[in-house]
């Protein structure tokens, strides 16, 4: 952004406070098509926004890569257990 | 339908993350496959789905209990659901769905014993209420500024070693403290949505919200772990 006025950035007539609300809804696909349009322009023309949506991502990716391993499962034995009985009952 | 914008791991099908469980015609085909040889008492088709489905179901049942005894409880009793309904299931949702929704029914039941229902309001109830702003309002320049409500405190980049910075055990660390801070609706929608890379459409199947709702509570949940690693990378 600048603070001068000849040049004043078309920023979709959104301001940054606005950006960070719309944000889920356009990574999701979700903004209508006018609403899109403006939230692009706004990016194109605010870099702190283009870091922020970038951030977002980031964040999306890290979720998507906590590891499995956190969580032990025992159960199974004992699934099969619950498995065998059921079968042998059928009516059960 | 995807734009080039959807971030990886969310809808798309080659940018899904390699723990997720992905919503592909072809697994709900494989599922329908293992779910009949079920139903003809098929012990491998059992543990097949077992081994499947174990590791998001306790997951999920983690963000009603957060002991890890109980929730094996639950999903255990989740199974013993699948075994003694399976013959009645005819397919008309998913297996995945159906299965879902049995676990959550169970730990709900589960909390509402241990008294614990009154934390866990309605998914739409938490989505409906105000809630905070993704950024703190002092990070905006005032109203009647020249530049109304545009960054007075913007976000720096986190750089190019945030990538793997990301990826660092502390940084997965705090991710989950972050995600445990939540209300247990966000928890429940970050955790199907951004953890096991579900479809919107299956978590609003799964806990019977709406899409607005299942959106609106995944954002709150995203801009609040995105704000715990943005302190994290900014001041440490």
């Amino acid at each position: 952004m600048t603070d001068d006025l000849m040049t004043m950035p078309d920023l979709g007539g959104l301001s940054c406070k606005e950006m960070v609300e719309l944000v889920t809804e356009y990574l999701e696909d979700a903004l209508p098509a006018d609403m899109r349009n403006r939230f692009d322009r706004h990016l194109r023309a605010c870099h702190p926004c283009l870091v922020y949506v970038e951030q977002m991502r980031q964040t999306i990716t890290a979720l998507g890569k906590l590891p499995e391993e956190t969580i032990p499962t025992s159960a199974l034995d004992t699934l099969r257990e619950h498995f065998r009985r059921w079968r042998s009952t059928p009516d059960a | 339908m995807l734009s080039p914008q959807t971030p990886p791991g969310v809808t798309t099908e080659s940018g899904l993350p390699p723990f997720a469980v992905p919503a592909t015609t072809h697994q709900a085909d494989d599922d329908a496959q293992l779910v009949a040889a079920l139903k003809r008492r098929d012990e491998a088709a059992f543990v097949a789905l077992v081994e499947r489905y174990q590791r998001p179901l306790l997951r999920l049942a983690l963000v009603y209990c957060r002991s890890l005894a109980i929730a094996e409880e639950i999903v255990q009793d989740a199974w013993l659901g699948v075994i003694q309904g399976i013959d009645r299931f005819e397919g008309r949702a998913s297996f995945k769905t159906w299965l879902f929704q049995i676990l959550v029914n169970r730990a709900r039941t589960r909390a509402e014993r241990e008294g614990r229902a009154i934390s866990f309001s309605s998914l739409a109830e938490e989505a409906e209420a105000p809630g905070e702003p993704a950024v703190p309002r002092e990070r905006f320049r005032p109203p009647d500024d020249k530049w109304p409500n545009n960054w007075a405190v913007p976000p720096q980049s986190w750089g190019e070693s945030a990538d793997a910075g990301l990826l660092a055990g502390e940084t997965m660390d705090l991710v989950k403290r972050a995600i445990a801070q939540l209300p247990s609706a966000q928890q429940q929608v970050i955790t199907l949505r951004d953890i096991e890379g579900w479809t919107s459409e299956d978590v609003c199947n799964v806990l019977t919200i709406s899409e607005t709702n299942q959106r609106v509570l995944l954002h709150r949940a995203r801009s609040h772990v995105r704000s715990a690693l943005e302190s994290h990378f900014n001041d440490g």
